[in-house]
């Protein structure tokens, strides 16, 4: 009897199924707001600089663009910008390699062998953010300034000439670059280097590597995920800055973040901006699918 | 390298090791003769993995030496050091296939012809046509072997192993224990294993030492250190013992005479570590027989007079548990062999035992030593 009176009702039995309907739905609903934002904040707004990249040059603010499938656009662009692109991706390689040597091993410190000190320095590398980039980069323009200490101190030992200046020299922006990308690149190299297995090194040291050959053989390779992702992460925002450029350097020193940002807002050529914005796009996406494919970091996560 | 120098003995001279106030290895002294099977025994933080990492180079010895052959290696670097490590979390690099981690140590010291040597090992743990897997893809055996092919392709003149087949479940271990053996013997190199079971050491070593407290109690081949252990605490952690607390009260002919319980026992001189003083008077479990009655115990046996508390049946053996009168708890393993007599809980009980079967330890002033598998303390005299 009390079996029977336990039995579930006719409702209750299709309760099950609406529930397991709406599991199949909860994904979806979890990824709505985001792929909403996505879709009306980047997705279109890419779609309309895509078509303005492809508008008739002749037209102009007042007269209004026509959309005419100009792919001309593109090596006009090119031609006449093609120093500042390539200034963009020298300078960012130049940052990048002061940026490893300082990063790399200040992450392993910070990872490895600072102890109690971890946290600290760690709020150190990340305690800048918390000032406005463009008050950081500001402030860089005091201390590289002719009448600073800095530029004095480099007179008198005669490493900088009488008139030197490393204000609105491409060493200036080169500098500020690094300063203000380095946190990405020693964030995740960190991270990679704190989950290295202190084990696993002294397993190479019994196996006669020494402290070199360990860096080389096991160190190294195994912060590969870090240091990949940290190099991306440094590279792709610093190539296409153009604060550095413009309060450092002088338009000598303009790189394709100036160009873009003169032809959308003081030129007001948009078809040439969005040209040159898409040619940037590609050309970063270029350097990182050939880059994971020559580090290929899947195999090592 | 090393390897080609006349090869020895390895020995640990004085060797002490602190962290802080904290003594892990105390004035420890030993030495592993070449080609030799060696097992330190003892309970995790008895020092012994501190110690084979001071073999290893990869802790710094506070003071003493540590000696190959002739040659002082306590300074010297570990990579520089003939000797190699299979490491209890086998430390495989999750980087390098099974091929490249084993010829690692060979690559560095410059080897350019691995293949062979690579191969050759790996068939001696049996891993062949493993090459290419990634240690992550493997079983915990088969990680655990190539640990060991690792190490073993260097021919270290000392092979260190750090409670390599801890993580291993109990079949596998057994296997293991015995392919461990097998290479040894092939090979010819020392080990030195470290490893807190003592049915593991006993299997595998020629010599075994148990440590307790960064000190070694007792060092010998395995039957002897179980047949007649030196401390208290060997007899009791390699195997189990029944310590009964006593007193000598003299001696006749190649006999010590023993007070314990209002009761004298005799025990030959050769198997006593004092002659004088309070002492505990020991039996293995095993070495005790049961008896329905005082008439039945055979001329020549000793004998204490007990109910019987607790029969575990185990298969091939029973455990008894008999209190004695005065208090004393015995451990009592009767092998299942058909024609013994079977005892119920509550039973009279008489345990008895020839005396070149027990032994007789020194005793400091006021320690009662418990009957290990009980827990139960046992009446001081």
């Amino acid at each position: 009897m009390t079996a029977l009176t336990q039995l579930p009702s006719g409702t209750e039995r299709s309760s099950p199924r609406a529930r397991w309907g709406r599991r199949r739905l909860l994904p979806y609903l979890l990824v709505l707001p985001g792929a909403a934002w996505l879709v009306l904040f980047f997705a279109m707004p890419v779609g309309q600089l895509a078509a303005a990249s492809l508008y008739d040059p002749t037209g102009s603010i007042s007269t209004g663009y026509a959309p005419a499938w100009a792919f001309g656009n593109y090596p006009a662009a090119l031609r006449v910008y093609w120093p500042q692109f390539g200034r963009s991706f020298r300078y960012a390689g130049m940052a990048l390699a002061v940026a490893l040597v300082m990063g790399y091993p200040l992450a392993y410190a910070i990872a490895r062998k600072a102890g109690r000190w971890k946290n600290l320095l760690l709020v150190c590398v990340i305690a800048p953010m918390f000032t406005s980039f463009l008050v950081r980069t500001l402030a860089w323009k005091t201390i590289l300034s002719d009448n600073g200490a800095l530029v004095g101190l480099l007179r008198d030992v005669h490493l900088l000439g009488p008139d030197g200046r490393l204000l609105a020299t491409p060493i200036a922006v080169v500098l500020g670059l690094t300063y203000n990308f380095l946190p990405f690149l020693v964030l995740p190299l960190y991270a990679s280097l704190e989950r290295l297995d202190p084990r696993l090194l002294e397993a190479a040291s019994d196996l006669y590597a020494s402290p070199l050959a360990t860096f080389r053989r096991v160190t190294l390779p195994l912060s590969m995920p870090g240091l990949v992702a940290g190099t991306l992460l440094f590279l792709i925002p610093a190539t296409g800055d153009y604060i550095n450029a413009e309060l450092l350097g002088t338009p000598n020193e303009y790189m394709i973040g100036n160009v873009i940002d003169s032809a959308f807002l003081i030129r007001l050529d948009y078809p040439q901006g969005a040209a040159l914005s898409f040619l940037l796009m590609s050309a970063i996406l270029a350097l990182v699918f050939g880059y994971l494919r020559r580090a290929s970091p899947e195999d090592l996560l | 390298m090393a390897r080609e120098t006349p090869a020895g003995d390895l020995r640990l001279a004085n060797l002490t090791k602190t962290f802080g106030a904290f003594t892990a290895v105390d004035d420890l002294s030993l030495t592993v003769p070449q080609g030799s099977f060696f097992a330190l025994l003892g309970a995790s933080g008895c020092g012994k993995t501190t110690t084979l990492r001071m073999i290893a180079g990869l802790e710094p010895p506070t003071s003493g030496q540590v000696l190959l052959g002739d040659r002082d290696i306590t300074r010297l670097r570990p990579y520089k050091r003939p000797v190699n490590t299979v490491f209890q979390s086998y430390a495989l690099f999750p980087h390098l296939d099974v091929f490249e981690n084993v010829a690692f140590g060979l690559r560095r010291r410059g080897i350019r012809s691995v293949d062979g040597q690579v191969r050759q090992v790996l068939s001696l743990v049996r891993l062949d046509g493993f090459e290419r897997r990634r240690p992550g893809q493997l079983s915990g055996g088969q990680q655990q072997r190539v640990a060991l092919a690792r190490a073993l392709i260097n021919h270290p003149q000392v092979l260190l192993l750090d409670e390599p087949l801890g993580a291993l479940d109990l079949t596998l271990r057994r296997q293991m224990q015995i392919e461990l053996k097998r290479i040894q013997t092939e090979v010819g190199i020392s080990f030195v294993h470290v490893t807190h079971d003592q049915e593991e050491a006993m299997t595998m070593a020629d010599t075994v030492a148990v440590m307790n407290a960064g000190r070694i109690e007792q060092l010998g081949a395995p039957a002897d250190i179980y047949e007649f252990p030196a401390t208290a605490f060997v007899a009791t952690f390699l195997g189990q013992s029944n310590l009964i607390a006593g007193v000598v009260s003299g001696s006749s002919g190649d006999d010590l005479l023993v007070t314990a319980h209002g009761t004298r026992f005799s025990v030959p001189v050769g198997r006593s570590r004092t002659d004088q003083g309070p002492v505990l008077l020991g039996v293995r479990p095993e070495k005790l027989r049961l008896a329905g009655a005082v008439a039945q115990v055979p001329a020549g046996n000793q004998h204490l007079e007990g109910t019987v508390t607790d029969a575990s049946y185990l298969g091939v053996s029973t455990q008894y548990a008999l209190r004695t009168g005065a208090g004393a708890e015995l451990s009592v393993f009767v092998a299942n062999s058909g024609d013994r007599q079977r005892f119920a809980v509550g039973e009279q009980a008489v345990a008895y035992w020839h005396p070149r079967h027990a032994f007789l330890l020194g005793r400091a002033d006021g320690q009662a030593r418990t009957t290990p598998e009980l827990g139960e303390p046992v009446g001081v005299s």
